[in-house]
């Protein structure tokens, strides 16, 4: 099935996304495949049982035995019986820096993957293809660490405090100066962590009463802020600009559930590009959505910032868009910068309002300083100040 | 149709923020330049730090700098990628077996962030329909990870016994009249080791004695405590001298004692590795850089080579307590071995936004004379239990004797001043 252009008068170049749709055979095999895992499943837990088979997953303590159970029965079997049959293809530790090689450690298992034993053999040089190292960012090249080992003999490692308190260093004003300034925008607030910016600062933008309609396919950090907030949320399809356009009608038109009074606010979720699928977000419509029905859009450019648009500003520079178009531009550090935290960036009001009553502000510590050196240099090869044409 | 179009026109929605107003106090924070260690220059002036949670004084210590930088050489900065994905290092492998063999438990997990490492290990045991008793001065962190659990929330008194045993009461005979579903309710008690918003202790041994009485399980909070409490520094239940294996899970940020960014969560492998599938700062975001995990570790070495730093810095705080006391005007909150001390006022002059601005005073007048201290903040609205307006004073290990005596007698000259 091919994704057309729906509106083409938005888009200033052809916007085509394919999805292969599985063929039937592939997906009956995967149902059958997981039945079978689960019957299996069955069979064995029957066994471990009655005695029949070793029970290798971790028990309860003895003296705690009559305890409520920590975990259902249900919920674990899919732990127990399918995920650890093929277990040993996440977690796997690297030892050097995640670059376009690195260094895999070795690790075999004795017994079906239930524990792991490093053998103590390093295989080098495999090719990366797994960590998100979109602009090569994550080097070890002296040169262009220099910069950042200097803040790290001057700064040390930690903050030890918060932001309100006395976590607030000059570090943190230059970076943030020098993202509003990539971006376009007024002014931005920098996070020490990318998930945390978005728990913490969703719930401090809307409240109950509040409306938030978010994708289908949202990050659990935009699903956790969307929920921690307190506000009614309603799901669209995926990229589907007529269910979100409908949704819309509908809150303006029939209000809040119940007692049918107005909504305080509309407040639209959605990501630059989707990590799961790997589909962009189609902003003109959005914005055009945006514009008509007074809503207002968040914008998670957690992979697209770096990685997208002709001068890696993200999606709003992909479709030529004016950044001023939404109302909230969020993304975070760690994808394509190679270093870790999250910024939110858009008008002055808005990042005022959010030093004041941002949950992370106030209870958080603040981004380290040798990694807000990184940002800054990252950025600065990007936007060609540091005198080189690398950017 | 012409109805809906004209409601459509005619909806107004609220501006996106509601305006600041200009001398919001949180706009005017101070920016510190140069690293926040013992001296450090706030807006432009040379202060002694008092305000950061620097405890051990590891921020600025050479070694763990060295370990820093060498690690820098080895992996960059980032780690690009989440635990699942080839963002697990050895760094950070070797650094949850040190932690869990410091706490003498079975397993350890990092996270990479402190406030996302208690917001996170709550609800992944706690579920929709459980029941969890957390006490009242529980830290902001502690009330959204509940608050995202959805669980039923019973809050009992601070440090209160006889309040927690009376709802543990009620609960049982709750439980009596519905068996089938009180066999699958889990229970927990969520508790902090030092509090921040108090400066005391939970009293750990009856907690104890409750938990076997009515089968609930305790989920301790050890940020302030670790590396301040207990002989060798391994928090709260070294201090009571309790088997670490009667709490079910310790979990603690690596933000103030080993000064460095994350957090962790340590106990039974029984416990700790339900928290790998299904803890949301820990699967669903990048792992902690690999300098600071190196960092971690090598004041983690520091902190074992050196056993009697939790000594002076015991000694340190109770001078500074017996020094503080008797200030006209403000009364300190917190245990005498307590490394983050409060100041409260003593009488409230009616509205809170008055008493904030009074301690506000205070605190200029004493970093204009050197001292750097900072009111403790909290967001007004959000907090469930809202503790009253106060001055944070935190001890380190490298404020010498001469220091702390200064710092006692300007606070006493500026509350003279500010609050007669």
């Amino acid at each position: 099935q091919k994704n057309g252009v729906s509106n083409g008068t938005l888009y200033k170049k052809t916007f085509i996304e394919h999805f292969e749709q599985a063929p039937m055979y592939v997906a009956v095999l995967t149902f059958l495949g997981f039945g079978v895992g689960t019957i299996f499943g069955y069979l064995r837990d029957f066994m471990r049982a009655w005695g029949l088979e070793k029970r290798h997953i971790a028990a309860e303590r003895e003296q705690q035995k009559d305890f409520v159970p920590l975990y259902q029965d249900f919920e674990n079997f899919y732990t127990r019986n399918l995920y650890m049959r093929i277990r040993d293809n996440w977690n796997r530790p690297i030892c050097s820096v995640p670059g376009p090689q690195f260094d895999l450690m070795e690790r075999v298992t004795d017994d079906y993957n239930w524990t792991f034993r490093f053998t103590g053999r390093i295989i080098k040089n495999v090719i990366n293809m797994g960590s998100y190292n979109y602009l090569g960012f994550a080097e070890t090249d002296v040169n262009a660490l220099k910069t950042v080992t200097i803040e790290l003999q001057k700064y040390g490692t930690g903050i030890c405090s918060t932001r309100q308190e006395m976590g607030t260093l000059d570090k943190h004003v230059e970076l943030e100066k020098l993202v509003a300034k990539f971006l376009g925008v007024e002014d931005a607030m920098v996070f020490g962590m990318g998930f945390a910016t978005n728990s913490m600062n969703i719930p401090a933008l809307v409240g109950k009463g509040c409306l938030i309609l978010s994708d289908e396919l949202n990050h659990t950090s935009l699903v956790l802020g969307a929920r921690l907030s307190g506000a009614t949320i309603r799901i669209f399809k995926h990229n589907n600009m007529q269910s979100l356009e409908k949704l819309l009608r509908d809150a303006i038109i029939y209000g809040q559930p119940r007692s049918h009074r107005a909504w305080r606010k509309i407040i639209i979720l959605v990501e630059g590009i989707y990590s799961m699928e790997g589909s962009i977000v189609r902003l003109p419509e959005i914005v055009s959505l945006k514009r008509k029905y007074k809503a207002y859009l968040y914008l998670d450019e957690a992979h697209s910032i770096g990685a997208v648009g002709a001068t890696g500003r993200g999606v709003v520079e992909y479709f030529g868009m004016n950044p001023d178009d939404v109302d909230v531009l969020m993304g975070t550090f760690t994808k394509s910068f190679g270093a870790a935290g999250g910024y939110i960036a858009g008008k002055k009001d808005l990042v005022d309002f959010l030093r004041t009553h941002s949950h992370s502000a106030v209870y958080a510590t603040s981004m380290c300083p040798p990694v807000a050196e990184q940002i800054i240099r990252a950025m600065k090869c990007l936007m060609g100040q540091d005198g080189t044409t690398q950017g | 149709v012409q109805e809906k179009e004209e409601l459509i026109e005619e909806w107004q929605p609220e501006p996106l923020v509601p305006p600041v107003p200009k001398d919001h106090p949180a706009l005017n924070y101070n920016i510190v330049s140069g690293p926040p260690t013992h001296i450090i220059t706030v807006n432009g002036k040379e202060c002694i730090n008092f305000a950061s949670f620097n405890f051990l004084g590891l921020l600025d210590n050479e070694k763990v700098k060295t370990a820093a930088q060498a690690s820098l050489k080895k992996y960059g900065v980032g780690t690009c990628g989440p635990r699942g994905f080839y963002g697990t290092f050895d760094v950070h492998l070797e650094l949850e077996e040190r932690l869990a063999k410091f706490m003498k438990t079975e397993e350890a997990i990092i996270y990479s962030y402190g406030f996302a490492t208690i917001a996170s290990a709550i609800p992944a045991y706690s579920k929709r329909g459980d029941i969890v008793f957390v006490d009242e001065a529980a830290c902001f962190a502690i009330q959204k990870g509940l608050q995202a659990s959805r669980s039923n929330i019973k809050l009992f008194k601070h440090n209160d016994m006889a309040d927690l045993e009376q709802l543990l009461k009620e609960q049982e005979t709750e439980d009596q009249k519905n068996p089938r579903k009180a066999r699958v309710t889990r229970r927990f008690i969520v508790v902090e080791g030092l509090y921040m918003n108090t400066g005391d202790v939970c009293p750990l041994p009856e907690l104890i004695k409750l938990k076997y009485k009515y089968k609930v399980r305790i989920f301790l909070e050890e940020s302030l405590s670790f590396g301040v409490l207990g002989e060798h520094g391994r928090g709260i239940t070294e201090h009571f001298g309790i088997n670490i294996d009667d709490i079910d899970l310790i979990s603690a940020n690596m933000e103030n004692s080993l000064a460095s960014i994350g957090g962790f969560c340590c106990g039974r492998s029984f416990i700790i590795d339900h928290q790998r599938l299904s803890g949301q700062g820990y699967c669903f975001s990048a792992s902690l850089p690999p300098l600071l995990a190196a960092a971690a570790i090598e004041a983690l070495n520091i902190m074992e080579d050196n056993p009697d730093i939790f000594r002076t810095l015991r000694d340190k705080c109770e001078r500074i307590h017996k020094a503080l006391q008797g200030i006209s005007g403000l009364k300190v909150v917190g245990e005498s071995f307590s490394p983050a001390l409060h100041l409260q006022l003593e009488e409230s002059c009616g509205s809170r936004e008055n008493d904030v601005k009074l301690l506000k005073r205070v605190v200029d007048y004493c970093m204009n004379s050197g001292i750097a201290l900072t009111q403790a903040c909290y967001l007004e609205k959000e907090e469930k239990c809202l503790p009253p307006p106060s001055i944070r004073v935190v001890v380190t290990v490298e404020q010498t004797e001469q220091e702390l005596d200064k710092a006692a007698s300007l606070i006493k000259e500026a509350a003279q001043s500010v609050l007669n």
